[in-house]
Protein backbone atom coordinates (compact mmCIF):
# COMPACT_ATOMS: atom_id res chain seq x y z
CA UNK A 1 0.00 0.00 0.00
CA UNK A 2 2.31 2.34 -1.24
CA UNK A 3 0.14 5.58 -0.81
CA UNK A 4 0.86 5.22 3.14
CA UNK A 5 4.35 5.23 2.46
CA UNK A 6 6.08 7.55 4.78
CA UNK A 7 4.74 10.16 7.31
CA UNK A 8 0.99 9.88 7.80
CA UNK A 9 0.89 13.92 8.87
CA UNK A 10 3.77 16.45 9.61
CA UNK A 11 3.71 19.51 11.35
CA UNK A 12 6.19 21.99 11.50
CA UNK A 13 5.81 24.87 13.61
CA UNK A 14 2.73 25.48 12.93
CA UNK A 15 0.59 28.37 14.48
CA UNK A 16 -3.09 29.03 14.35
CA UNK A 17 -5.19 31.99 15.15
CA UNK A 18 -8.44 33.23 14.80
CA UNK A 19 -9.12 36.66 13.16
CA UNK A 20 -6.68 39.05 15.13
CA UNK A 21 -6.96 37.22 18.70
CA UNK A 22 -3.93 35.49 19.94
CA UNK A 23 -2.96 32.25 18.77
CA UNK A 24 -4.84 29.22 19.87
CA UNK A 25 -2.28 27.19 18.16
CA UNK A 26 1.65 27.82 18.85
CA UNK A 27 4.85 25.96 17.65
CA UNK A 28 3.52 22.61 16.76
CA UNK A 29 6.04 20.50 15.71
CA UNK A 30 5.13 16.90 15.39
CA UNK A 31 4.98 13.70 12.97
CA UNK A 32 1.84 10.75 13.07
CA UNK A 33 3.09 7.93 11.47
CA UNK A 34 1.09 5.32 9.55
CA UNK A 35 -0.97 3.03 11.83
CA UNK A 36 -0.32 4.57 15.20
CA UNK A 37 -3.11 5.71 17.42
CA UNK A 38 -2.75 8.67 19.64
CA UNK A 39 -4.94 10.43 22.03
CA UNK A 40 -4.74 14.13 22.17
CA UNK A 41 -5.56 15.59 25.97
CA UNK A 42 -5.69 18.57 27.23
CA UNK A 43 -8.57 20.71 29.03
CA UNK A 44 -10.96 22.12 27.61
CA UNK A 45 -10.03 25.45 25.96
CA UNK A 46 -6.23 23.95 25.15
CA UNK A 47 -7.21 24.25 21.04
CA UNK A 48 -8.07 20.27 21.07
CA UNK A 49 -10.38 20.94 18.41
CA UNK A 50 -8.54 23.72 16.71
CA UNK A 51 -5.83 21.60 15.84
CA UNK A 52 -7.95 18.53 14.81
CA UNK A 53 -9.44 20.97 12.40
CA UNK A 54 -5.74 21.65 11.28
CA UNK A 55 -5.91 17.64 10.31
CA UNK A 56 -9.41 17.50 8.81
CA UNK A 57 -8.60 19.92 6.67
CA UNK A 58 -11.21 22.64 7.47
CA UNK A 59 -8.55 25.55 8.31
CA UNK A 60 -5.56 26.77 7.08
CA UNK A 61 -2.65 27.46 10.29
CA UNK A 62 -1.94 30.79 10.32
CA UNK A 63 1.92 29.50 10.01
CA UNK A 64 4.16 26.84 9.92
CA UNK A 65 4.23 24.16 7.58
CA UNK A 66 1.67 20.85 7.10
CA UNK A 67 2.34 17.72 4.95
CA UNK A 68 -0.09 15.02 4.75
CA UNK A 69 0.20 11.74 2.94
CA UNK A 70 3.55 13.20 1.64
CA UNK A 71 1.69 16.07 -0.15
CA UNK A 72 2.36 20.09 1.44
CA UNK A 73 -1.08 20.71 2.41
CA UNK A 74 -0.55 24.47 2.45
CA UNK A 75 0.42 24.92 -1.14
CA UNK A 76 -2.02 21.94 -2.37
CA UNK A 77 -4.43 23.77 -4.54
CA UNK A 78 -7.94 24.06 -3.48
CA UNK A 79 -9.61 22.11 -5.73
CA UNK A 80 -7.49 19.38 -4.55
CA UNK A 81 -8.46 19.28 -0.78
CA UNK A 82 -11.46 16.79 -1.39
CA UNK A 83 -9.51 13.52 -2.49
CA UNK A 84 -7.81 14.21 0.42
CA UNK A 85 -10.79 14.66 2.77
CA UNK A 86 -11.96 11.97 1.51
CA UNK A 87 -8.87 9.86 2.69
CA UNK A 88 -10.03 11.14 6.24
CA UNK A 89 -12.74 9.99 8.73
CA UNK A 90 -14.05 12.75 10.95
CA UNK A 91 -16.12 12.23 14.26
CA UNK A 92 -16.96 16.07 14.63
CA UNK A 93 -17.47 16.88 18.07
CA UNK A 94 -20.73 18.35 17.38
CA UNK A 95 -21.72 15.40 15.29
CA UNK A 96 -22.39 17.21 12.31
CA UNK A 97 -25.39 15.11 10.78
CA UNK A 98 -27.19 16.42 7.94
CA UNK A 99 -30.75 16.81 10.31
CA UNK A 100 -33.07 15.88 7.33
CA UNK A 101 -31.33 12.27 6.56
CA UNK A 102 -32.24 9.37 8.14
CA UNK A 103 -29.23 7.57 10.24
CA UNK A 104 -29.06 5.31 6.90
CA UNK A 105 -28.68 8.34 4.42
CA UNK A 106 -26.43 9.94 6.90
CA UNK A 107 -23.54 6.84 7.40
CA UNK A 108 -24.61 6.28 3.18
CA UNK A 109 -23.18 10.22 2.64
CA UNK A 110 -19.27 9.57 2.47
CA UNK A 111 -20.17 6.37 0.29
CA UNK A 112 -22.38 8.34 -1.87
CA UNK A 113 -20.00 11.05 -2.21
CA UNK A 114 -16.79 8.87 -3.47
CA UNK A 115 -19.03 7.53 -5.90
CA UNK A 116 -20.19 4.03 -4.43
CA UNK A 117 -22.97 2.64 -6.41
CA UNK A 118 -26.87 2.86 -4.55
CA UNK A 119 -26.46 -0.94 -4.88
CA UNK A 120 -23.71 -1.42 -2.89
CA UNK A 121 -24.25 0.54 0.04
CA UNK A 122 -27.27 -1.13 1.49
CA UNK A 123 -25.50 -3.84 3.76
CA UNK A 124 -22.35 -2.28 4.59
CA UNK A 125 -24.48 1.00 6.49
CA UNK A 126 -26.71 -1.63 7.82
CA UNK A 127 -24.00 -3.73 9.22
CA UNK A 128 -22.58 -1.00 10.40
CA UNK A 129 -25.59 0.49 12.22
CA UNK A 130 -25.92 -3.13 13.97
CA UNK A 131 -22.61 -2.52 14.86
CA UNK A 132 -23.33 0.62 17.02
CA UNK A 133 -25.95 -0.84 17.81
CA UNK A 134 -28.63 1.14 15.99
CA UNK A 135 -29.88 -1.42 13.81
CA UNK A 136 -33.72 -0.26 15.47
CA UNK A 137 -33.29 3.45 14.31
CA UNK A 138 -31.91 2.97 10.71
CA UNK A 139 -34.87 5.50 9.45
CA UNK A 140 -34.87 7.99 12.85
CA UNK A 141 -33.89 11.40 11.79
CA UNK A 142 -31.60 12.94 14.14
CA UNK A 143 -33.87 15.17 15.84
CA UNK A 144 -35.58 12.58 16.95
CA UNK A 145 -32.00 10.35 18.13
CA UNK A 146 -30.30 10.83 21.81
CA UNK A 147 -27.31 12.74 21.93
CA UNK A 148 -25.49 9.27 22.33
CA UNK A 149 -27.33 7.62 19.31
CA UNK A 150 -26.26 10.82 17.09
CA UNK A 151 -22.50 10.30 18.49
CA UNK A 152 -22.81 6.51 17.39
CA UNK A 153 -23.87 7.46 14.00
CA UNK A 154 -21.29 9.96 13.05
CA UNK A 155 -18.86 7.51 14.07
CA UNK A 156 -20.45 5.17 11.55
CA UNK A 157 -20.35 7.76 8.82
CA UNK A 158 -16.35 8.72 9.96
CA UNK A 159 -15.51 4.76 10.09
CA UNK A 160 -17.63 3.43 7.08
CA UNK A 161 -15.36 3.96 4.43
CA UNK A 162 -12.04 2.64 6.05
CA UNK A 163 -9.81 5.91 6.07
CA UNK A 164 -6.30 6.37 6.26
CA UNK A 165 -6.65 8.19 9.26
CA UNK A 166 -9.82 8.66 11.48
CA UNK A 167 -9.92 11.78 13.86
CA UNK A 168 -12.25 11.93 16.41
CA UNK A 169 -13.24 14.80 18.50
CA UNK A 170 -14.32 13.65 22.04
CA UNK A 171 -16.05 10.72 20.33
CA UNK A 172 -17.35 8.88 23.61
CA UNK A 173 -18.74 11.90 25.57
CA UNK A 174 -22.45 11.36 25.22
CA UNK A 175 -22.13 7.51 25.97
CA UNK A 176 -22.30 5.35 28.65
CA UNK A 177 -18.61 3.62 29.68
CA UNK A 178 -19.92 0.49 28.28
CA UNK A 179 -20.87 2.09 24.93
CA UNK A 180 -17.67 4.29 25.23
CA UNK A 181 -15.52 1.03 25.50
CA UNK A 182 -17.09 -0.71 22.31
CA UNK A 183 -16.71 2.50 20.54
CA UNK A 184 -13.27 2.41 21.66
CA UNK A 185 -12.85 -1.13 20.06
CA UNK A 186 -14.58 -0.33 16.82
CA UNK A 187 -11.41 2.31 16.43
CA UNK A 188 -8.79 -0.49 17.44
CA UNK A 189 -10.32 -3.00 15.13
CA UNK A 190 -9.79 -0.09 12.36
CA UNK A 191 -6.38 0.74 13.66
CA UNK A 192 -5.28 -2.62 13.08
CA UNK A 193 -7.00 -2.90 9.79
CA UNK A 194 -4.01 -0.16 9.22
CA UNK A 195 -5.98 3.15 9.84
CA UNK A 196 -3.94 6.37 11.78
CA UNK A 197 -6.46 7.06 15.01
CA UNK A 198 -6.47 10.13 16.33
CA UNK A 199 -9.31 10.68 19.28
CA UNK A 200 -9.14 13.60 21.22
CA UNK A 201 -10.59 13.26 24.81
CA UNK A 202 -9.85 15.12 27.71
CA UNK A 203 -10.92 12.00 30.15
CA UNK A 204 -8.20 10.80 31.59
CA UNK A 205 -9.46 7.21 32.34
CA UNK A 206 -10.24 6.68 28.16
CA UNK A 207 -5.92 6.73 27.41
CA UNK A 208 -5.51 3.90 30.07
CA UNK A 209 -8.09 1.55 27.90
CA UNK A 210 -5.61 1.66 24.66
CA UNK A 211 -2.09 0.39 26.35
CA UNK A 212 -0.47 0.68 22.73
CA UNK A 213 -1.91 3.97 22.78
CA UNK A 214 0.83 7.42 22.10
CA UNK A 215 -0.10 10.58 24.07
CA UNK A 216 -0.55 13.88 22.61
CA UNK A 217 -1.02 16.64 25.91
CA UNK A 218 -1.86 19.98 24.48
CA UNK A 219 -1.51 22.71 26.88
CA UNK A 220 -2.72 26.55 26.69
CA UNK A 221 -2.29 25.57 22.38
CA UNK A 222 1.14 24.27 23.05
CA UNK A 223 2.43 20.52 22.90
CA UNK A 224 4.01 18.52 25.69
CA UNK A 225 4.90 15.19 24.97
CA UNK A 226 4.38 12.62 28.27
CA UNK A 227 5.26 9.41 26.67
CA UNK A 228 8.18 10.61 24.59
CA UNK A 229 6.35 8.68 21.32
CA UNK A 230 6.13 11.43 19.43
CA UNK A 231 8.90 11.22 17.70
CA UNK A 232 9.24 15.33 16.75
CA UNK A 233 11.05 15.56 14.02
CA UNK A 234 14.44 17.02 14.04
CA UNK A 235 13.42 20.42 13.91
CA UNK A 236 12.00 20.83 17.09
CA UNK A 237 14.71 19.35 19.09
CA UNK A 238 15.84 23.19 19.57
CA UNK A 239 15.55 23.47 23.06
CA UNK A 240 12.00 25.02 23.81
CA UNK A 241 11.24 28.35 25.26
CA UNK A 242 10.67 28.85 29.17
CA UNK A 243 8.22 26.70 30.83
CA UNK A 244 7.68 23.89 28.31
CA UNK B 1 -14.67 -10.26 19.12
CA UNK B 2 -15.73 -9.91 15.49
CA UNK B 3 -14.38 -7.18 12.86
CA UNK B 4 -16.50 -4.11 12.19
CA UNK B 5 -18.36 -4.29 8.96
CA UNK B 6 -16.41 -1.85 7.17
CA UNK B 7 -17.25 -1.09 3.29
CA UNK B 8 -14.57 -1.50 0.96
CA UNK B 9 -11.64 1.16 1.54
CA UNK B 10 -12.36 4.18 -0.22
CA UNK B 11 -8.98 5.23 -0.63
CA UNK B 12 -8.26 2.16 -2.45
CA UNK B 13 -11.34 1.74 -4.41
CA UNK B 14 -11.42 5.20 -5.72
CA UNK B 15 -8.35 6.67 -6.02
CA UNK B 16 -7.41 10.47 -6.99
CA UNK B 17 -9.85 10.18 -9.91
CA UNK B 18 -12.65 12.99 -9.03
CA UNK B 19 -16.32 11.28 -8.08
CA UNK B 20 -18.91 12.05 -10.30
CA UNK B 21 -22.21 14.04 -9.71
CA UNK B 22 -24.42 12.18 -6.96
CA UNK B 23 -27.44 10.26 -8.77
CA UNK B 24 -31.29 11.72 -8.80
CA UNK B 25 -32.34 10.27 -5.69
CA UNK B 26 -29.41 10.62 -3.52
CA UNK B 27 -28.92 14.20 -4.33
CA UNK B 28 -32.77 14.69 -4.12
CA UNK B 29 -32.05 13.78 0.09
CA UNK B 30 -29.82 15.74 0.27
CA UNK B 31 -32.16 19.12 -0.89
CA UNK B 32 -35.71 18.34 -0.42
CA UNK B 33 -37.51 19.56 -3.15
CA UNK B 34 -41.03 18.92 -1.45
CA UNK B 35 -41.56 23.12 -2.03
CA UNK B 36 -41.15 26.02 -3.42
CA UNK B 37 -38.59 28.29 -1.47
CA UNK B 38 -40.67 31.03 -0.57
CA UNK B 39 -41.97 34.08 -2.49
CA UNK B 40 -38.71 33.84 -5.01
CA UNK B 41 -40.33 31.57 -7.67
CA UNK B 42 -43.10 34.33 -7.54
CA UNK B 43 -41.32 37.46 -8.43
CA UNK B 44 -39.38 35.62 -11.04
CA UNK B 45 -43.18 35.00 -12.19
CA UNK B 46 -44.22 38.40 -12.51
CA UNK B 47 -40.73 39.83 -13.70
CA UNK B 48 -40.97 36.68 -16.57
CA UNK B 49 -44.46 38.15 -17.07
CA UNK B 50 -43.75 41.65 -17.28
CA UNK B 51 -40.64 40.67 -19.77
CA UNK B 52 -43.24 38.80 -22.24
CA UNK B 53 -45.68 41.42 -22.24
CA UNK B 54 -43.13 44.33 -23.06
CA UNK B 55 -41.50 41.77 -25.51
CA UNK B 56 -44.64 40.94 -27.16
CA UNK B 57 -45.57 44.89 -27.61
CA UNK B 58 -41.97 45.75 -28.60
CA UNK B 59 -42.65 42.86 -31.58
CA UNK B 60 -45.81 44.31 -32.51
CA UNK B 61 -44.67 47.52 -32.99
CA UNK B 62 -41.79 46.33 -35.15
CA UNK B 63 -44.26 44.04 -37.04
CA UNK B 64 -46.83 47.49 -37.06
CA UNK B 65 -43.59 49.88 -38.30
CA UNK B 66 -42.26 47.52 -41.18
CA UNK B 67 -45.65 46.85 -42.77
CA UNK B 68 -46.77 50.41 -43.08
CA UNK B 69 -43.85 51.80 -44.06
CA UNK B 70 -43.59 48.83 -47.04
CA UNK B 71 -47.05 49.79 -47.66
CA UNK B 72 -46.69 53.29 -48.02
CA UNK B 73 -42.98 54.03 -48.84
CA UNK B 74 -43.87 54.17 -52.86
CA UNK B 75 -47.48 55.85 -52.07
CA UNK B 76 -47.78 59.38 -53.26
CA UNK B 77 -50.99 61.37 -53.18
CA UNK B 78 -52.13 64.10 -55.81
CA UNK B 79 -54.17 66.93 -53.94
CA UNK B 80 -56.31 69.33 -56.88
CA UNK B 81 -57.78 71.84 -55.14
CA UNK B 82 -60.65 73.08 -57.43
CA UNK B 83 -63.62 74.92 -56.19
CA UNK B 84 -65.70 74.76 -59.49
CA UNK B 85 -66.27 70.74 -59.88
CA UNK B 86 -66.08 70.44 -63.53
CA UNK B 87 -62.71 71.88 -64.05
CA UNK B 88 -61.93 69.98 -60.84
CA UNK B 89 -62.74 66.48 -62.67
CA UNK B 90 -60.97 67.61 -65.77
CA UNK B 91 -58.12 68.41 -64.16
CA UNK B 92 -57.80 65.61 -62.25
CA UNK B 93 -58.04 63.33 -65.73
CA UNK B 94 -55.38 65.54 -67.02
CA UNK B 95 -52.98 64.72 -63.69
CA UNK B 96 -53.71 61.06 -64.46
CA UNK B 97 -53.23 61.42 -68.00
CA UNK B 98 -49.28 63.65 -66.88
CA UNK B 99 -49.07 60.65 -64.29
CA UNK B 100 -49.36 58.09 -66.06
CA UNK B 101 -46.87 58.96 -68.73
CA UNK B 102 -44.15 59.11 -65.93
CA UNK B 103 -42.24 55.70 -66.08
CA UNK B 104 -41.49 55.79 -62.11
CA UNK B 105 -45.19 55.92 -61.68
CA UNK B 106 -46.60 52.18 -61.40
CA UNK B 107 -49.94 52.98 -61.07
CA UNK B 108 -52.62 55.34 -60.01
CA UNK B 109 -56.27 55.57 -58.83
CA UNK B 110 -58.26 58.11 -58.86
CA UNK B 111 -60.42 58.60 -55.77
CA UNK B 112 -64.18 58.74 -57.13
CA UNK B 113 -65.82 61.88 -54.89
CA UNK B 114 -68.30 59.47 -53.21
CA UNK B 115 -65.60 57.85 -51.24
CA UNK B 116 -64.32 61.19 -50.09
CA UNK B 117 -67.84 62.35 -49.33
CA UNK B 118 -67.87 58.83 -46.72
CA UNK B 119 -64.68 59.23 -45.78
CA UNK B 120 -65.29 62.99 -44.72
CA UNK B 121 -69.17 62.17 -43.42
CA UNK B 122 -67.93 61.62 -39.89
CA UNK B 123 -66.56 65.08 -39.67
CA UNK B 124 -68.88 67.00 -42.61
CA UNK B 125 -71.84 65.30 -41.76
CA UNK B 126 -74.24 66.01 -44.29
CA UNK B 127 -73.09 68.60 -45.39
CA UNK B 128 -70.01 66.56 -46.89
CA UNK B 129 -71.61 65.95 -50.38
CA UNK B 130 -73.25 69.77 -50.61
CA UNK B 131 -71.24 71.44 -53.66
CA UNK B 132 -70.78 74.65 -51.03
CA UNK B 133 -68.06 72.45 -49.62
CA UNK B 134 -65.84 72.02 -51.98
CA UNK B 135 -63.21 69.39 -51.26
CA UNK B 136 -60.17 68.81 -53.49
CA UNK B 137 -59.99 65.47 -55.84
CA UNK B 138 -57.52 62.99 -55.03
CA UNK B 139 -55.34 60.29 -57.01
CA UNK B 140 -53.31 57.79 -55.04
CA UNK B 141 -50.70 57.20 -56.60
CA UNK B 142 -47.88 54.16 -56.60
CA UNK B 143 -44.26 54.82 -57.63
CA UNK B 144 -41.96 51.92 -58.91
CA UNK B 145 -39.11 52.70 -56.28
CA UNK B 146 -39.31 54.67 -53.29
CA UNK B 147 -41.18 58.26 -53.19
CA UNK B 148 -38.08 59.99 -52.40
CA UNK B 149 -37.93 64.36 -52.76
CA UNK B 150 -36.37 63.73 -56.03
CA UNK B 151 -39.48 61.50 -57.05
CA UNK B 152 -41.88 64.32 -55.69
CA UNK B 153 -39.99 66.99 -57.26
CA UNK B 154 -40.40 65.08 -60.65
CA UNK B 155 -43.82 64.69 -60.55
CA UNK B 156 -44.27 68.24 -59.32
CA UNK B 157 -42.66 69.62 -62.34
CA UNK B 158 -44.82 67.48 -64.65
CA UNK B 159 -47.92 68.57 -63.19
CA UNK B 160 -46.90 72.03 -62.85
CA UNK B 161 -47.14 72.62 -66.81
CA UNK B 162 -50.51 71.35 -67.25
CA UNK B 163 -52.32 71.42 -63.60
CA UNK B 164 -51.79 74.46 -61.89
CA UNK B 165 -52.99 74.14 -58.52
CA UNK B 166 -51.82 69.91 -57.88
CA UNK B 167 -49.99 69.32 -55.09
CA UNK B 168 -48.12 66.29 -54.65
CA UNK B 169 -47.57 64.72 -51.13
CA UNK B 170 -45.31 61.58 -50.26
CA UNK B 171 -48.02 59.55 -48.05
CA UNK B 172 -44.25 58.04 -45.93
CA UNK B 173 -43.67 61.90 -44.78
CA UNK B 174 -47.03 62.25 -43.37
CA UNK B 175 -46.68 59.59 -41.20
CA UNK B 176 -42.65 60.29 -40.33
CA UNK B 177 -43.99 62.02 -36.70
CA UNK B 178 -45.98 58.43 -36.46
CA UNK B 179 -42.98 56.30 -37.43
CA UNK B 180 -40.88 58.31 -34.68
CA UNK B 181 -43.11 57.75 -32.22
CA UNK B 182 -43.87 54.04 -32.67
CA UNK B 183 -39.60 53.84 -32.84
CA UNK B 184 -39.23 55.41 -29.19
CA UNK B 185 -42.14 53.20 -27.68
CA UNK B 186 -39.64 49.99 -29.41
CA UNK B 187 -36.67 51.57 -27.74
CA UNK B 188 -38.94 52.12 -24.16
CA UNK B 189 -39.94 48.24 -24.85
CA UNK B 190 -36.15 47.13 -25.04
CA UNK B 191 -34.90 49.58 -22.00
CA UNK B 192 -38.25 47.69 -19.93
CA UNK B 193 -36.69 44.65 -21.17
CA UNK B 194 -33.27 44.99 -20.05
CA UNK B 195 -34.40 46.49 -16.41
CA UNK B 196 -36.50 43.66 -15.80
CA UNK B 197 -33.66 41.18 -17.29
CA UNK B 198 -31.84 42.78 -14.37
CA UNK B 199 -34.59 42.30 -11.60
CA UNK B 200 -34.65 38.73 -12.57
CA UNK B 201 -31.31 38.48 -12.12
CA UNK B 202 -31.49 39.84 -8.82
CA UNK B 203 -34.19 37.89 -8.10
CA UNK B 204 -32.28 34.21 -8.78
CA UNK B 205 -29.45 35.60 -7.16
CA UNK B 206 -31.86 35.75 -3.67
CA UNK B 207 -33.14 32.42 -4.59
CA UNK B 208 -29.35 31.26 -5.03
CA UNK B 209 -28.39 32.57 -2.11
CA UNK B 210 -31.96 31.70 0.15
CA UNK B 211 -31.34 28.17 -1.50
CA UNK B 212 -27.96 28.41 0.17
CA UNK B 213 -28.41 29.39 3.53
CA UNK B 214 -30.89 26.97 3.69
CA UNK B 215 -28.69 24.04 3.38
CA UNK B 216 -25.80 26.23 4.58
CA UNK B 217 -25.28 22.74 7.10
CA UNK B 218 -25.61 20.52 4.49
CA UNK B 219 -23.19 21.84 2.36
CA UNK B 220 -20.14 22.47 5.04
CA UNK B 221 -21.26 18.86 6.01
CA UNK B 222 -20.84 17.45 2.13
CA UNK B 223 -17.81 19.82 2.21
CA UNK B 224 -16.10 18.40 5.06
CA UNK B 225 -16.62 15.10 4.25
CA UNK B 226 -14.99 15.46 0.76
CA UNK B 227 -17.46 16.54 -1.70
CA UNK B 228 -16.41 18.22 -4.47
CA UNK B 229 -17.36 21.62 -5.53
CA UNK B 230 -18.52 20.45 -8.53
CA UNK B 231 -20.90 17.75 -6.98
CA UNK B 232 -22.34 20.14 -4.39
CA UNK B 233 -23.14 23.39 -7.00
CA UNK B 234 -25.13 20.81 -8.69
CA UNK B 235 -27.74 19.66 -5.95
CA UNK B 236 -27.86 23.38 -5.32
CA UNK B 237 -28.46 24.40 -8.65
CA UNK B 238 -31.13 22.01 -9.06
CA UNK B 239 -33.26 23.55 -7.00
CA UNK B 240 -32.67 27.07 -8.15
CA UNK B 241 -33.44 26.28 -11.81
CA UNK B 242 -36.77 24.34 -10.23
CA UNK B 243 -37.73 27.61 -8.71
CA UNK B 244 -36.93 29.48 -11.37
CA UNK B 245 -38.37 26.79 -14.02
CA UNK B 246 -41.63 27.01 -11.77
CA UNK B 247 -41.25 30.83 -12.02
CA UNK B 248 -40.74 30.94 -15.86
CA UNK B 249 -43.74 28.93 -16.62
CA UNK B 250 -46.14 31.04 -15.05
CA UNK B 251 -44.25 34.10 -16.33
CA UNK B 252 -45.06 32.98 -19.77
CA UNK B 253 -48.39 31.71 -18.65
CA UNK B 254 -50.10 35.12 -17.39
CA UNK B 255 -47.54 37.27 -20.04
CA UNK B 256 -48.40 35.33 -23.14
CA UNK B 257 -52.62 35.08 -21.57
CA UNK B 258 -52.20 38.88 -21.33
CA UNK B 259 -50.76 40.05 -24.95
CA UNK B 260 -53.26 37.24 -26.49
CA UNK B 261 -56.31 38.96 -24.90
CA UNK B 262 -54.92 42.06 -25.76
CA UNK B 263 -54.61 41.32 -29.44
CA UNK B 264 -58.07 40.32 -29.46
CA UNK B 265 -59.08 43.48 -28.51
CA UNK B 266 -57.26 44.97 -30.89
CA UNK B 267 -58.37 43.12 -34.06
CA UNK B 268 -61.73 43.97 -32.15
CA UNK B 269 -60.65 47.57 -33.59
CA UNK B 270 -60.85 46.13 -37.09
CA UNK B 271 -58.39 49.16 -37.52
CA UNK B 272 -55.60 48.51 -41.12
CA UNK B 273 -52.57 49.75 -39.19
CA UNK B 274 -53.18 47.86 -36.17
CA UNK B 275 -53.80 44.64 -37.93
CA UNK B 276 -50.16 45.29 -39.14
CA UNK B 277 -48.97 44.96 -35.51
CA UNK B 278 -49.98 40.92 -35.44
CA UNK B 279 -48.07 38.95 -33.78
CA UNK B 280 -46.41 35.88 -36.28
CA UNK B 281 -45.14 32.41 -35.32
CA UNK B 282 -41.73 33.71 -35.38
CA UNK B 283 -42.49 36.50 -32.59
CA UNK B 284 -44.33 33.81 -30.35
CA UNK B 285 -41.33 31.38 -30.68
CA UNK B 286 -39.32 34.15 -29.38
CA UNK B 287 -42.02 35.12 -26.12
CA UNK B 288 -41.82 31.15 -25.62
CA UNK B 289 -38.06 31.34 -25.29
CA UNK B 290 -37.67 34.14 -22.62
CA UNK B 291 -38.77 31.18 -20.06
CA UNK B 292 -36.07 29.68 -20.95
CA UNK B 293 -33.69 32.59 -20.89
CA UNK B 294 -34.99 33.23 -17.19
CA UNK B 295 -33.65 29.35 -16.51
CA UNK B 296 -30.32 29.67 -17.96
CA UNK B 297 -29.86 32.88 -16.17
CA UNK B 298 -30.92 31.39 -13.03
CA UNK B 299 -28.68 28.20 -13.77
CA UNK B 300 -25.81 31.00 -14.15
CA UNK B 301 -26.23 33.23 -11.42
CA UNK B 302 -27.18 30.24 -8.87
CA UNK B 303 -23.94 28.42 -9.89
CA UNK B 304 -21.87 31.19 -9.23
CA UNK B 305 -23.69 32.47 -6.13
CA UNK B 306 -23.10 29.14 -4.35
CA UNK B 307 -19.19 28.78 -6.29
CA UNK B 308 -18.43 32.12 -4.40
CA UNK B 309 -19.51 30.80 -1.02
CA UNK B 310 -17.80 27.78 -1.32
CA UNK B 311 -14.51 29.45 -1.74
CA UNK B 312 -14.85 31.01 1.39
CA UNK B 313 -14.86 28.09 3.08
CA UNK B 314 -11.34 26.50 1.83
N1 LIG C 1 -13.92 29.75 15.49
C1 LIG C 1 -13.27 30.33 16.53
N2 LIG C 1 -13.10 31.68 16.56
C2 LIG C 1 -12.44 32.26 17.57
N3 LIG C 1 -11.92 31.60 18.60
C3 LIG C 1 -12.04 30.25 18.64
C4 LIG C 1 -12.74 29.55 17.60
N4 LIG C 1 -12.70 28.24 17.90
C5 LIG C 1 -12.03 28.11 19.06
N5 LIG C 1 -11.64 29.32 19.51
C6 LIG C 1 -10.85 29.55 20.72
O1 LIG C 1 -9.67 28.77 20.64
C7 LIG C 1 -9.35 28.21 21.89
C8 LIG C 1 -9.22 26.71 21.78
O2 LIG C 1 -10.50 26.17 21.52
P1 LIG C 1 -10.73 24.66 21.10
O3 LIG C 1 -9.80 24.35 20.02
O4 LIG C 1 -12.16 24.46 20.84
O5 LIG C 1 -10.28 23.89 22.42
P2 LIG C 1 -10.71 22.46 23.00
O6 LIG C 1 -11.28 21.68 21.88
O7 LIG C 1 -9.45 21.89 23.54
O8 LIG C 1 -11.70 22.68 24.09
C9 LIG C 1 -10.43 28.65 22.86
O9 LIG C 1 -9.95 29.75 23.59
C10 LIG C 1 -11.57 29.08 21.97
O10 LIG C 1 -12.28 30.14 22.55
MG1 LIG D 1 -13.07 20.74 21.60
Amino acid sequence: MNERAGDTVNFDNVGLRYGTEPEVLSDLSFTLFPGSFYFLTGASGAGKTSLLKLLYLAQRPSRGGIRMFGKDMITLPREQLPTYRRRLGVVFQDFRLVKHLTAFDNVALPLRLAGVPESELQKPVDDMLDWVGLSHRVKARPATMSGGEQQRVAIARAVIGRPDMLIADEPTGNVDPEMALKLLRLFEALNRLGTTVVVATHDVHLLKKVPESLIMRLNKGRLTDPTGALKFPPRSTRPMRAGQ
Amino acid sequence: MSTPPFATELADSTPAKAPGPLKGSAAALLVPQARLSGPIPWVIAIMIALVVIAAAGGLALNNLTSNARAELSGAVTIQITEANETLRKQKAATAAEVLTAQDIVASLRVVPEEELDEMLRPWLGDGAGSQDLPIPALIDVQLSSASGPAEIARLQAALDADVPGARVDAQSEWLQPVYSALSSLQYLALALIALLTFACAAAVWLAARSAFSNHRETVEIMHLLGGTDAQITRIFQRSVVRDAAFGGLVGLGLGAGAVWLLGRQFAALDSGMVAGGVLGMSDWIIIALIPLAGVALALVTGRYTILMALRRML
